[in-house]
Parts: structure tokens; C-alpha cells; sequence
């Protein structure tokens, strides 16, 4: 362990600010990111769903 | 031999690297998450502080794989936008477009924990020196070739127009690389040496090189679930679409 007690490491040498405010920004956006090709994806999933019913519904038509 | 050039075609084909792709990504998960947690948790904890910087300098176990990843990620979408425009790839084409969003990202990101370092380090957030500037123009090229994806409805056409401009924007990650050498600087030149001694303790390297591969290998990875979803989109007419769609009736 570089540190000696806890607090010591949540202060970082009193740049505890810079480096916890980097390390936050970047895992939050990273999560972020995730979450939302997550969403993107399920939400894809559903649509074709729906366009491939509404094109049988229209050859059912058709015919 | 022969086995690589049939993994290319079956690759170049969406379908199969659909089937590729997705049997890969959990053990990619995986890795990701344990290089990752291996490097930032030996980089924050366990690493020695910089006899100059202190504590801080714990900002390179995210600064550095982030922008190099940024810059990598960047060549990788110049070769798919030549080879996109050379040989009207489809597969290309896709991960031409999959890999712009989390470049942008790493990019930012590149640029945020910089100025959150450049901060205690050289008493200010941000000045326009060549490292830094060109790291911007470098984030701006990774929106614009989002930007014109998406400004033009065919995708194909998107496709070339994007790997055009992806493709003259490489000559900027050269810029990015030497900007330290070529000019006056306030960033520090780099750590490692692909050849040569690098400046940095094994104590110390050794979780950088850890968080390195973790971010490269977690690029793949959004690239990949990307990439997967514009596959399904692409050939959302084609019965092995409707299929697998049918199959997951629960639409997992």
C-alpha cells in the first residue's frame, strides 16, 4: 500500500479534488456510454419487431 | 494461410461477424473489467507517489490509455474509411461509424482529465500549446465524422463521405504524437518507449501498461455492440434478422 490510513487516501497528497474528480468524470461517462448502446439496442430490437409485423400486415393487404 | 484469408471473407460478410462478434464479447467483458480493475486499483493504491508530482500524477493511469486509445482508435477508423472507400466494404463501413461515438468520448475524456492534471501540475486548466490544440482538432474531427454520417441519408454514401474526412484527419494523429518534440511544450514528453528505456519505475509501469490494455480492450468492446446493432439495422429486412429476432421473442 502507498498510504498509510484511508483518509490519506481519499486526500491524495491534497489533490484529492483533480484526481477524484478525473477518475469519477471518466467512469461515469464510461458507464454512460454503456448504458446508453444498451438502451439503443433494445429499443432497435423492438422497432424491426414492429416493422416486420406492419410489412406482413401490408402484403396481407395487397393480395 | 488459409485460415486467415477465410476468416476475412466470413468477417467481411455482417452476418457472420454478427455470430463472431457476439460469441467474443462476454469473455471481452471480462477482460476489460479485470485489466481495468488490475490497473486503476495497483495505479491508485499500490503504485509509488512521483518523487516530483506527489500523488497526482495517479491521473496517468487514466489520462494516458484514454488518449492513446483516443489516437489508435482514430487510425483504426482512417483504415476502415479507406478501406471503405477503396473497396466498398460493407463491414467497414460499419465499424466506421461504430467506433466515432467512443472515440469522441475518450477524446473528451482525454481532454478533461488532462486539464484536471494540468491544473495542480502547471497552475492551469487548459493553454494553446501544439499537444493540447492538436488534441482538440482531434475530437472535433472524431464529431465531424459523426456529424456527416449523419447528415446524409444513404448510408452508403454517409459511409464514403465520412471515411474520406476520417482518413485526412490520420494525417492529425501524427501531429497529436510528435507535437511534444516538434515544438515547445508544457506537456512532458512520454513515459514509455516502445524502444529504449522508459522513464518510469516497473512499480509504476507496470499498472499503466494494465489500464492500457483494459481501455483498448473495452474500446472493442463498444465498438463490437455497436457495431452489432447497425448490422441488425442494416439488414433488418433479411429473413436471418427476422429470425433471430423471433427466436429472442423476448427481445433480449
Amino acid at each position: 500500500m502507498a498510504f498509510d490510513s484511508f483518509a490519506a487516501f481519499v486526500a491524495m497528497g491534497g489533490d484529492g479534488f483533480f484526481v477524484w474528480m478525473a477518475y469519477g468524470i471518466s467512469l461515469a461517462g464510461m458507464a454512460g456510454y454503456f448504458a446508453l448502446l444498451w438502451r439503443q439496442r433494445r429499443r432497435l430490437k423492438r422497432h424491426i419487431k414492429r416493422l416486420a409485423i406492419r410489412d406482413q400486415q401490408l402484403a396481407g393487404h395487397t393480395e | 494461410m488459409q485460415w486467415l484469408t477465410r476468416l476475412y471473407h466470413r468477417l467481411g460478410s455482417p452476418r457472420y461477424f454478427y455470430d463472431y462478434a457476439g460469441r467474443w464479447l462476454p469473455w471481452l467483458v471480462v477482460l476489460a473489467l479485470s485489466l481495468l480493475l488490475l490497473g486503476w486499483g495497483n495505479g491508485l493504491l499500490f503504485a509509488p507517489a512521483d518523487k516530483y508530482q506527489h500523488e497526482v500524477y495517479r491521473i496517468i493511469y487514466l489520462h494516458v490509455p484514454v488518449s492513446i486509445a483516443a489516437l489508435l482508435g482514430y487510425v483504426a477508423m482512417g483504415v476502415c474509411g479507406l478501406v471503405a472507400l477503396v473497396w466498398r466494404m460493407k463491414m467497414a463501413e460499419i465499424l466506421l461509424k461504430s467506433i466515432a461515438p467512443f472515440g469522441t468520448l475518450l477524446a473528451a475524456l482525454s481532454l478533461v482529465t488532462g486539464s484536471l492534471w494540468g491544473r495542480p501540475t502547471w497552475n492551469t486548466y487548459w493553454i494553446w500549446d501544439a499537444r493540447l490544440t492538436s488534441m482538440l482538432v482531434l475530437l472535433f474531427l472524431f464529431i465531424g465524422v459523426q456529424a456527416l454520417q449523419a447528415a446524409i441519408r444513404d448510408p452508403r454514401q454517409a459511409a464514403r463521405a465520412a471515411g474520406m474526412l476520417a482518413v485526412i484527419g490520420v494525417i492529425n494523429v501524427f501531429i497529436v504524437k510528435y507535437s511534444v518534440d516538434w515544438w515547445f511544450s508544457l506537456h512532458q514528453g512520454s513515459s514509455i518507449k516502445l524502444l529504449g528505456e522508459s522513464t518510469m519505475p516497473w512499480s509504476m509501469l507496470t499498472p499503466l501498461l494494465l489500464s492500457i490494455a483494459g481501455v483498448y480492450v473495452l474500446f472493442a468492446v463498444a465498438v463490437l455492440i455497436r457495431a452489432r446493432s447497425e448490422i441488425l439495422w442494416r439488414e433488418r429486412r433479411s429473413r436471418w434478422v427476422k429470425d433471430l429476432l423471433e427466436e429472442a421473442a423476448d427481445g433480449v
